[in-house]
């Protein structure tokens, strides 16, 4: 029997991860798989308490996860489409029009 | 077999609000161009089955489903809050939709869905709920910011609102999963027993409150976390921008108010000196940055983080008045906000011209009803006696200082001050300056005269007789801290 | 204790050798039904139409995203149909309808799709 704790240090190396993916990469793409690694750190969370509190809500609660991040990722792969047709790149550093 | 008796009162304006916005986005295809903005009127009039159907449900108080919904004068006044808002916005939009040749009507749909997302927020007694609406709300909007899809400013600002808003979700999702796990229920009624039973652990108990309030801090734009917030204000459709500074952030509150009243009691101490740093900082990033914006809808961005501030201010106050004068600003911020808004989409022209500060000079005299109603919201923003934004702002520093936030209240007022500033800078440039431009094409169409005047009958009605809706507030807030 | 167990596999190893036999048994068969003519046509990618003439590994069109994307949605939805399934008789004529009005919802985005032209190759 693995410990609970192992899986939350999983998890939160794992969000870490998603975290600074976010703030290091600069290919669209790659951030939107960062935000997922963060979602995927969650449900990670939640199913160890889920399991080791013998709680089925918690594994009931990755579902709406996963769903929600499908929805998220569809919307955010149209906006990718739609932004390169009209600039021909995905560097999040060119995105510079709107600025203070 | 027996059928179970589904009680649909409890939600019945936010079934209303989805079955009109289903059928007016599979309509779309089937209407030919000419009759698109009939559409737009039965987005109209479901805003109005949804004012209806409030109603039945404040006939149903009490939780539901089990315990999933909470029907209190909170929720209720929230819901009328939100109604309204999508109904402003859409009259704000029909023409603007026309001008720009992005007249698809999915665009009342997605407003409508976005509105039950934010219905969902505020009346939901359980955080996975709370995440759900979140997403239904920031999902629609994403898609609104970048609505007119060949447009490479509202394609930057859709993706940026996109990029940073799944991932403040992201930090909110951990949040309730650590709670989860320290707490075994995600119900905040459960989560408020188990904290008082004093058996979780402490640490991470706090953590999971500390990445839920990250969370609904970015959604609600208040400082450090309001970086995005100009950016996708200044790409995004006109309209949407109006939407977006005053729905998502009027749900954000609601929720973060929900959460930390019913879940959090126990740490009160802790999460409201937060909202002092965060006040306090808001405030003055906000309105000193307001200050050298060129474009107007940048420095209504800059306003609206301002705004964010004040109301932050009340919810560091903490107690029943600080609720109340929480909701009160919210509805006179929206009403004002939206007012200001449908002047910037009438006086705009396609591909976002015409939005510079300086564009608007000389328009008392050519359009001197246009100027005068301007005036009057930029004066309730920057919160002058007898309009909303002055009432607004006088519960919030009054809630403070009786609760000993004397040092907030007193930069909340230095803030104000500064904000004259810029606020008033529109009205000398519409009434001092020379015209440059002759604002001929400029038309008042019947949907915007409808958004103008229940704007500004909103903006005057709560600035000279507040009592009103102040003893909603303050019934609603008892609800809410109970 | 140890038999029970054991016996517990035997379906997968059945199922197993049954997966093994049906590829070897079908192709056999077909090589000694199948008429044995051959030639250099025979081995081309295509029998007939244009031989590919470049790599793979090129620009799609467009409208391949577009399907993407939205196989990602409807795919993710069922989901929810497999928790149901399992406790359908539990949960129900309560559930069957709660599960008819999802799906009714997913049928019109469907067809919202469709009439949007989404699907349309050409």
């Amino acid at each position: 029997m693995i410990p609970l704790n192992w899986y939350l240090i999983l998890a939160a190396v794992l969000f870490v991860i998603g975290v600074l993916g976010f703030f290091i990469k600069r290919n669209i793409i790659a951030l939107l798989l960062s935000v997922e690694i963060m979602l995927n750190a969650v449900n990670l969370t939640f199913v160890a308490f889920s399991s080791q509190r013998g709680q089925i809500s918690g594994q009931v609660f990755v579902f709406f996860v996963l769903v929600v991040a499908a929805a998220e990722a569809a919307v955010g792969l149209a906006l990718v489409i739609a932004m390169y047709r009209n600039r021909e790149t995905l560097n999040v550093d060119r995105s510079n029009l709107l600025k203070w | 077999m027996n059928i179970p008796v589904v009680n649909l009162g409890a939600i019945l304006p936010a079934i209303m609000l989805s079955l009109f916005g289903i059928a007016i986005m599979v309509a779309e295809p089937f209407v030919s161009d000419a009759k698109k903005s009939w559409l737009g009127w039965l987005a109209i009039a479901g805003t109005i089955a949804a004012m209806l159907a409030l109603a039945p449900m404040s006939r149903q108080a009490g939780q539901w489903y089990t315990n999933l919904w909470i029907v209190d004068s909170y929720s209720i006044f929230f819901h009328f809050l939100f109604i309204l808002i999508a109904a402003i916005t859409i009259l704000t939009s029909m023409n603007f939709l026309q001008r720009e040749g992005i007249h698809h009507t999915e665009y009342y749909a997605l407003l409508l869905f976005a509105t039950v997302g934010m219905m969902m927020m505020a009346g939901s007694n359980e955080l996975i709920m709370v995440f759900l609406g979140l997403e239904i709300l920031s999902i629609a909007t994403y898609v609104l910011a970048g609505f007119r899809r060949t447009d490479l400013k509202s394609n930057e600002s859709a993706m940026k609102y996109f990029l940073l808003g799944s991932f403040s979700s992201a930090f909110f999702l951990y949040g309730v999963a650590l709670i989860f796990g320290a707490t075994g229920s995600t119900n905040l009624i459960v989560i408020a027993d188990s904290l008082r039973s004093g058996d979780p652990q402490t640490s991470l108990v706090s953590l999971a409150a500390a990445l839920m309030l990250i969370g609904l801090c970015f959604k609600v734009a208040v400082a450090p976390f309001h970086v995005w917030a100009p950016d996708v204000y200044e790409g995004a459709p006109t309209p949407v921008t109006g939407f977006m500074s005053v729905g998502p952030k009027a749900a954000g509150f609601a929720v973060l108010l929900r959460i930390f009243m019913t879940a959090f009691p126990t740490l009160e101490d802790r999460w409201t000196s937060v909202f002092w740093i965060v006040a306090a900082l808001t405030m003055l990033i906000g309105n000193v940055i307001a200050l050298v914006q060129p474009n107007i809808k940048r420095m209504l961005a800059y306003s609206s983080i301002a705004h964010a501030g004040y109301i932050a201010v009340a919810v560091a106050a903490g107690s029943e008045h600080g609720v109340s004068a929480v909701l009160f600003y919210t509805l006179a911020y929206s009403v004002t906000n939206l007012g200001a808004f449908a002047v910037v989409t009438m006086l705009s022209r396609s591909e976002d011209k015409l939005v510079n500060l300086n564009d608007y000079a000389g328009l008392a005299s050519k359009r001197p009803g246009l100027a005068a109603v301007l005036s009057l919201f930029m004066l309730s923003l920057a919160g002058v006696p007898g309009t909303a934004g002055f009432a607004g702002k006088f519960f919030i520093f009054k809630a403070a200082v009786q609760s000993g936030l004397i040092w907030l209240a007193v930069i909340g007022v230095i803030t104000t001050v500064v904000s004259f500033y810029y606020y008033l800078y529109v009205i000398v440039q519409m009434y001092m300056r020379d015209p440059n431009e002759e604002f001929a094409d400029v038309r008042t169409t019947g949907p915007l005269k409808l958004a103008l005047a229940i704007t500004i009958a909103g903006t005057l009605y709560l600035g000279i007789l507040p009592t009103r809706f102040l003893d909603w507030t303050v019934s609603a807030a008892v609800n809410a801290l109970r | 204790m140890e038999q029970n167990v054991l016996a517990g596999y035997i379906p997968i190893f059945l199922f197993m050798g049954l997966t093994l036999l049906f590829p070897i048994v079908t192709l056999l068969a077909a090589r000694l039904i199948r008429p044995q003519t051959g030639g250099a046509g025979k081995l081309a990618p295509y029998e007939c139409g244009v031989d590919p003439d470049s790599d793979a590994r090129q620009r799609y069109a467009i409208r391949y995203y577009v399907v993407a994307i939205l196989f990602v949605i409807f795919d993710v939805e069922t989901v929810f149909l497999f928790p149901w399934a399992i406790n359908f008789n539990r949960l129900a004529l309560f559930g069957l309808i709660e599960m008819l009005v999802f799906l009714g919802i997913l049928i019109v985005g469907y067809v919202w799709i469709i009439k949007k032209g989404a699907l349309d190759w050409a």
